[in-house]
């Protein structure tokens, strides 16, 4: 897996839940039509009221129209990310959208778990207030191996969580992966 | 080792004698359910991990209901229905409720209890968020996305870090005005949506065992909203009767040692609380309903998982009879057989549909409906700056449709005391 991600960050602010990330009406398209699951892309992050839509200022969209992929590679968020429903069409929605990675607060649990087992982003932690410290637009680099967030656009670095047990998850590129490597299932 | 009820059932589903806190075990899966939304998606993951050698692991183990998008001309909703239809020809499954006919069960989360299928000390795994609700039935029930899933359509197998518990007490003897809701908005107010990420919630005190089984399911459903990974209510003899007259399955009723461990305790004296609502826009921004009365509303709505029980319906037929309503108000019956019983059970000579037909409300059929927003054609999905009391169990912006809706969470005396007046109301001045 990709060690060193570069970036634009677009913040978010505390309680992004899975109908802001892609809200319930788009759920019907197909995840694995290469051309309908598009659209999961084009609708990423678009239930995000206009005025909270990329802190600080807001009214930043994060997908122009008639595109399916955002500018922006890294998602900044706050406390509990990804709240809400069961749906892995948010991580999903995210990766189709090319985002890399998410740093948070905190997470919901079972966002967090569909980011990981299904290998579509590295949700990453956070003790540090980044949502109010970075800007929507900010080139930033993560380093996997030091978990260091640098904000290359001041200089600034923060540190981030080491994820712990799910590492072996998050490396291996989701759990039917690290299931194959682990032993558990054939193929 | 002294065990919350959590980790004995836990323990039991890892095949091991005890667990503690943080440790990560793989679980024996009891039960897996899944509906139109993540179906789909999840047995595609399925064909594409395990290929020619996909194999269900346990037919009987499975659980289908089409529940989200029934009632909808959106091609792709309804094609998600055929796929479930398809794969459970395909497979000769046993336990898939089709859409159209007399099998259908409407929201999957209460036809999952009217069927049988929470049996006390399994484990439940659902591709839905409120599959928390079935630990109303003493079992561990927790939701999961489509890439789980379709671990466990292969292999009976999920992984979880063992949570610590939390305790929820409610001494003493509920008042009439105060239902199940009022109980789980009062927590959530208390202690944030993210203030159980993670963690198992354990309902106890004599107020939630005096509640019935719909009213308990009420509590559990919206563990999730506080980021709980389960709610749980260890069964009594009122489980253990309803489980009986549904399933002949085998059961472990599991009790919390008296000495085990907890992240934390709240207890609540019942008849000290009030009826209380979540304001705009999180189920965690809590107000006692006298602080917000008065405020216009432009919708009602009487539905969901959470708030589309026999239960419910009673409750709010108590303040409809006999008066209308001032608003579009909307009953949706969680299931099919909520929907019958509407018809049968009676209030002074006239049945509970009765009631709420001639007060006005307008009567859906059963499915998950506005709760979620829904395709556009769904009946009582909010519009333009709609201000909606509900008995949902979110309101986070856009959740029952328009972003720039509000919508207040309540009790369903609550709301159809506020469906009356047009204006948020207290139970209290509404009930005789």
């Amino acid at each position: 897996m990709q060690k060193i991600i570069n970036g634009k960050a677009y913040v978010l602010g505390d309680n992004i839940d899975t109908d802001q990330i892609i809200p319930a009406e788009h759920l019907v398209y197909s995840l694995s039509d290469p051309q309908e699951s598009k659209k999961y892309g084009q609708f990423a992050l678009s239930g995000v009221p206009r005025e909270r839509a990329g802190l600080p200022d807001g009214g930043v969209p994060f997908i122009t129209d008639g595109n399916y992929e955002s500018e922006y590679s890294i998602i900044i968020g706050g406390s509990n990310f990804g709240c809400g429903s069961s749906r892995e069409h948010a991580p999903f929605a995210l990766q189709k959208a090319g985002v890399k990675v998410v740093v948070a607060e905190s997470y919901a649990r079972i966002f967090y778990r569909n980011a990981v087992d299904g290998g579509f982003i590295v949700p990453l932690e956070t003790t540090e207030i980044l949502k109010t410290a970075l800007k929507t637009g900010d080139a930033i680099e993560i380093n996997l191996n030091t978990l260091k967030l640098t904000n290359q656009s001041d200089g600034q670095t923060y540190t981030l969580v080491h994820p712990g047990d799910v590492l072996p998850i998050i490396e291996a590129g989701g759990l039917f992966q690290y299931a194959r490597k682990a032993g558990m299932i054939e193929g | 080792m002294p065990m919350t009820i959590t980790e004995k059932i836990l323990a039991k589903a890892s095949g091991r004698d005890a667990v503690k806190p943080g440790e990560n075990i793989w679980l024996n899966v009891d039960t897996l359910m899944t509906h139109d939304v993540c179906g789909p998606p999840t047995i595609q993951i399925w064909k594409d991990e395990f290929g020619g050698q996909a194999k269900i692991w346990d037919k009987q183990k499975l659980v289908i209901f089409p529940d989200h998008y029934i009632f909808t001309n959106d091609p792709h909703a309804n094609r998600n229905v055929s796929i479930l239809r398809q794969f459970a020809q395909e497979h000769q499954l046993p336990n898939y409720y089709d859409v159209g006919g007399e099998r259908y069960k409407g929201v999957c989360h209460i036809a999952l209890a009217e069927e049988g299928f929470n049996r006390p000390g399994t484990v439940l795994i659902g591709t839905d968020s409120h599959t928390c609700t079935a630990g109303a039935f003493g079992l561990f029930a927790t939701g999961v996305g489509n890439t789980d899933a379709a671990f466990i359509l292969g292999t009976g197998k999920i992984w979880e870090k063992v949570p610590e518990s939390m305790k929820f007490i409610f001494e003493g003897e509920k008042p009439e005005y105060l239902t199940a809701k009022d109980f789980i908005l009062q927590i959530l107010g208390d202690i944030t949506t993210d203030g159980a990420t993670y963690r198992a919630m354990e309902f106890d005190g004599r107020a939630v065992y005096d509640l019935n089984i719909d009213e308990r399911m009420t509590l559990t459903n919206m563990a999730v909203e506080a980021g709980g990974m389960n709610g749980i209510i260890a069964a009594d003899a009122r489980t253990e009767a309803y489980i009986n007259e549904r399933s002949s399955q085998p059961y472990t009723v599991f009790k919390s040692d008296a000495d085990a461990g907890y992240h934390s305790v709240y207890e609540y004296k019942a008849s000290e609380l009030e009826p209380v609502v979540a304001q705009p826009h999180s189920p965690d921004n809590r107000a006692v309903v006298r602080k917000v009365q008065g405020r216009k509303i432009t919708k009602a709505y009487i539905g969901s998982c959470t708030g589309g029980k026999m239960a419910d319906f009673v409750a709010a037929a108590r303040i409809l009879k006999d008066r209308e309503v001032k608003v579009p108000t909307f009953v949706v019956p969680a299931s099919t057989a909520v929907a019958r019983q509407l018809k049968e059970d009676k209030v002074n000579g006239k049945t509970i549909h009765q009631i709420l037909s001639d007060a006005g409300c307008v009567i859906a059929p059963s499915s998950c409906a506005a709760c979620l927003g829904g395709p556009a054609d769904t009946i009582g999905r909010s519009v333009d700056k709609d201000v909606v009391i509900s008995t949902t169990n979110r309101n986070f912006p856009g959740r029952m449709g328009s972003k720039q809706a509000e919508v207040y969470l309540a009790s369903p005396l609550t709301v159809a005391a506020s469906a009356v007046n047009g204006v948020i109301t207290d139970p209290r001045d509404a009930m005789g």
